[in-house]
């Protein structure tokens, strides 16, 4: 025989996340109609990542989880972040271009245009 | 943690069956088995995440073209699955929430409607991909883009679209499987207080599916309707 | 003091042991053992190993002539399949899928894996994948190189791409079940007293690798599935006619190439980690060092991948970015190759098979590194990209590195494995023979690739027709090498002495268990008191 410690999440906190996550979703809608140039964007991903947050921290129990649970989700977000920011970077970069120096300026001796 | 019960069980028969033989106890093998779950997870966020890697790079290329797009993206219809989805989310917690209490009738029943919640999102998926097959928006097959400087651009987000919706609803197929699967554990009784791993596995894995949605939504159907 | 591996005198009755519990084709198809899986993945590695030694065997007799002897058509095809199968189907799996399968369980004091049924399953997922490889092997290969770099691969190469894309993709299924297998034992199978810091360097290096396949893998397989949506539906994610990047493939592939080849040498890191401490009587130097280096080594990984690109169109300062953290990568293995020496230093050092195997890897890992190293540099690898300098540095890792460890752990562990000991006097003569073949065949390279050859070229200019016959030959030397372990470890199953359970004095908990394990490894659930590595001290050596 053992016994299992389990934590049962009341009715009431599950219908206000989903309740929450709901109105997300109508804001992330509404505010996609504003003209906010290149902050669109940046709202409409903070506001997934709200939504997101909440589902893994209420819905997939990591507010109850083990240390080791929440390392591997942090994990797995920041290896993704790896994955997209440093290929970025790659296409972000090009256009930058760097003029070299000569390695010297004697003129005379031809050695710098 | 106000606001949690902390629940005790103690139903040795149940527990002595479904512990395998290479563990030593029954919390070690729910305990493997969500960590491997979790472990599943982040695998599935790797593999989503190339697709999402490719769109960050071609968006930016091409944000002219992708913001034209927008017109063939219906809002409501993308809204809509969202919405279904967080409340299949919701059923689905409850069902977890019922094993966890041995309310197997409570436990059938959300699982089934996590199951219709889930097929409506794929109707209206299909109804989704019906109009873009009839409007000739499948790469590949006959693409014709009505704004010819964007034609060649706009077939790359079109193209990530589909493989983005289109590996999301794969998996909320294989989650409708899953699901399937629980429902006839369910109704055999198998799961109760003290055993309920596959059902808390099976609920992370339709949350996940849920938060990878979370994310296609605002990304391919917000861009630039403001135009 | 020699370590001598002892036999043992006849045992009236055959102990019963994981071989031979259960007979008949279905109690192996079927199993869920983690030992009889670890050994069919033996067999099925071994067998692809020499699909790949085969194709490898005729492009290098092609490189005998300056001409070439086969059209360039059937020799870029060969080469592509040899990196497919020796990469995908032979290193990837190698020591993880056998060895480490073997002894993880053992060495945490488990009974099996997490999930052993998972186990089974990554199994045939590898066969499944070598089916789709193998059929694309027998209707003519690819000719895209093992990197199916875009558009090439995607829209102009008319070989069999589709089919060895997928067995790729499938079998890093395989690979990905694998390392959740091994990361979930690690965490939750240890039995008591089995700290994480007195886990074998073996786990620490096998646990590393697992997360690396398990974070790296699922990027390897969407970028194979949006190559096959390329290829079948002419999407265009990759074609530049309709702007898309084939830059973009690179990126996504190498983001999982790269760690891939931590995922080849960290298991076999662990192997020498094992050896090194047996054979010389001593615990590894910087224990926690080596450790966290292999957990260095996998995070590492995964920020470097933009050094295969140098040349290929990245922007100038992402390349700094990539040069400067591939010079960091290379710091955590450099503190391995020291530790490990570090223990030999007083220690009381035997030279039986597997610790030549080992002192081969030490000094051959250690070049094909520090030619990585050159490799990292920005100035130099514009140089020496596409030329054989490529291949030799990878060669040298690889097999230099990577086989012989594997030869080692097999050598190493083959008493425990099957119960039988092998021919030691053979043993140290193939690895001889493997050592000679081995620098034969790779170190020309070097200076072939120095000199401006370049690599995946069916012919060549007359001047380096020496230094090719020398790496022909040289690889004639190595195949002969590899096949005589192959014979006399078939020939040990039936006919080797038995052996005890610790021929070679080692410490673990698989030593202390009989030789071949039972089903379920132990009788009772070990608790562990004892560090790793606890060797007594070493005695003095009089006179």
């Amino acid at each position: 025989m053992s016994t299992h410690h389990v934590l049962i999440p009341k009715v009431s906190t599950l219908v206000a996340v989903w309740a929450a996550l709901i109105v997300l979703t109508g804001l992330t809608s509404a505010v996609s109609y504003l003209e906010l140039g290149e902050w669109n964007i940046v709202v409409a991903l903070l506001i997934a990542l709200t939504k997101a947050s909440l589902v893994a921290w209420v819905f997939m129990a990591v507010r109850h989880s083990t240390t080791l649970t929440r390392l591997f989700c942090v994990a797995g977000l920041a290896w993704l972040s790896i994955l997209i920011l440093l290929t970025y970077s790659d296409y972000h970069t090009r256009d930058w271009t760097y003029q070299a120096k000569p390695w010297s300026t004697n003129k005379a001796a031809g050695d710098s245009r | 943690m106000a606001d949690a019960l902390i629940h005790e069980a103690h139903e040795p028969d149940i527990e002595a069956t479904h512990l395998r033989h290479h563990f030593a106890t029954s919390a070690q093998q729910m305990d493997a088995s969500m960590l491997g779950m979790w472990t599943f997870l982040i695998t599935e966020v790797l593999f989503f995440g190339g697709m999402f890697a490719a769109y960050a790079v071609y968006r930016n290329m091409y944000p002219g073209a992708f913001a034209s797009t927008s017109k063939f993206m219906d809002v409501i219809l993308g809204g809509t699955n969202t919405a279904v989805l967080i409340c299949s989310s919701l059923t689905m917690v409850l069902a977890v929430r019922a094993a966890q209490l041995s309310k197997r009738r409570d436990l059938i029943l959300f699982t089934i409607l996590t199951m219709i919640f889930g097929t409506a999102f794929l109707v209206i998926k299909a109804f989704e991909y019906h109009s873009k097959w009839v409007e000739h928006l499948i790469p590949g097959f006959d693409f014709q883009y009505d704004e010819p400087r964007y034609q060649h651009n706009a077939q790359i987000l079109f193209f990530l679209y589909f493989c983005m919706t289109g590996m999301h609803a794969l998996h909320m197929i294989v989650g409708l499987g899953l699901l399937t699967y629980l429902l006839v554990q369910s109704v055999r009784r198998v799961f109760n207080a003290n055993y309920f791993a596959p059902v808390e596995m099976i609920g992370l894995y339709w949350h996940f599916v849920d938060v990878v949605w979370i994310f296609l939504f605002p990304l391919l159907y917000l861009i630039g309707h403001r135009r | 003091m020699a370590t001598i591996a002892h036999g043992t005198p006849e045992i009236a009755a055959e102990e019963v042991n994981y071989l031979n519990v259960e007979h008949g084709w279905k109690s192996w198809l079927l199993t869920t053992d983690h030992k009889r899986i670890a050994f069919l993945y033996l067999i099925s590695i071994t067998a692809m190993f020499f699909v790949g030694g085969a194709m490898a065997v005729l492009f290098r007799i092609n490189l005998l002539q300056p001409e070439g002897i086969f059209s360039a058509e059937t020799y870029n095809r060969l080469f592509s399949m040899h990196g497919i199968v020796m990469v995908f189907f032979f290193l990837v799996p190698s020591i993880p899928a056998t060895l480490a399968n073997f002894l993880i369980p053992i060495m945490v004091g488990a009974k099996d894996l997490a999930f052993p049924r998972v186990n089974l399953l990554s199994w045939y997922l590898y066969i499944f994948g070598a089916i789709f490889t193998l059929y694309a092997v027998i209707r003519g290969g690819v000719d895209t190189g093992w990197t199916f770099y875009a558009p090439y691969s995607s829209t102009y190469s008319n070989s069999y791409v589709l089919s060895a894309a997928m067995g790729v993709f499938i079998a890093g299924f395989s690979s990905i079940l694998t390392g959740l297998n091994f990361i979930v034992t690690v965490h939750k199978m240890r039995a008591p007293g089995m700290t994480w810091g007195r886990l074998p360097l073996f786990v620490w290096a096998n646990y590393a690798t697992g997360l690396i396949q398990v974070l790296g893998t699922p990027v390897l397989a969407i970028t194979l599935l949006l190559l096959f949506f390329e290829r079948v539906a002419h999407v265009g994610i990759f074609d530049p006619n309709i702007g898309g990047d084939p830059i973009l493939f690179q990126h996504l592939f190498w983001f999982y190439s790269h760690p891939a080849v931590y995922i080849m040498i960290l298991p076999g890191m662990g192997v020498i980690s094992e050896i090194v401490a047996c054979f010389s009587r001593k615990r590894v130097f910087g224990y926690n060092f080596v450790a966290f280096s292999s957990m260095g080594i996998a995070v590492l990984s995964f920020v470097v991948w933009g050094h295969h690109m140098f040349v290929t169109g990245e922007a100038m300062y992402t390349s700094v970015a990539f040069s400067f953290l591939s010079f960091m990568v290379a710091v955590p293995s450099a503190i391995k190759v020291f530790n490990w020496t570090a223990t030999m230093y007083k220690g009381s050092v035997s030279f039986d098979t597997p610790m030549l195997y080992c002192f081969g890897f030490i000094g051959l890992f250690t070049i094909g590194g520090l030619t990585g190293l050159f490799l990292a540099a920005l100035a130099t690898d514009v140089a020496t990209h596409g030329t054989y300098f490529i291949v030799a540095h990878f060669h040298y890792v690889m097999v230099g590195g990577m086989v012989m460890a594997f030869l080692g752990g097999l050598h190493f562990w083959w008493p425990k494995i099957t119960g039988r000991l092998y021919p030691e006097a053979w043993a140290k003569f193939a690895a001889l023979i493997i050592f000679i073949g081995f620098n034969l065949t790779f170190f020309p390279q070097f200076i072939l690739g120095y000199l401006g050859m370049p690599r995946r070229y069916h012919a060549y200019p007359p001047e380096f027709q020496a230094l090719n016959v020398l790496s022909t030959a040289g690889a004639s030397i190595l195949g002969i090498g590899y096949l005589i372990p192959m014979i006399y470890f078939v020939w040990s199953l039936k006919a080797g002495p038995k052996a005890g359970p610790n021929p070679w004095g080692a410490t673990g908990l698989e030593w202390e268990i009989q030789s071949p394990p039972t089903t379920f490894n132990f009788d009772e659930t070990p608790t562990v008191t004892k560090e790793a590595y606890d060797y007594g001290p070493v005695e003095e050596i009089v006179g």
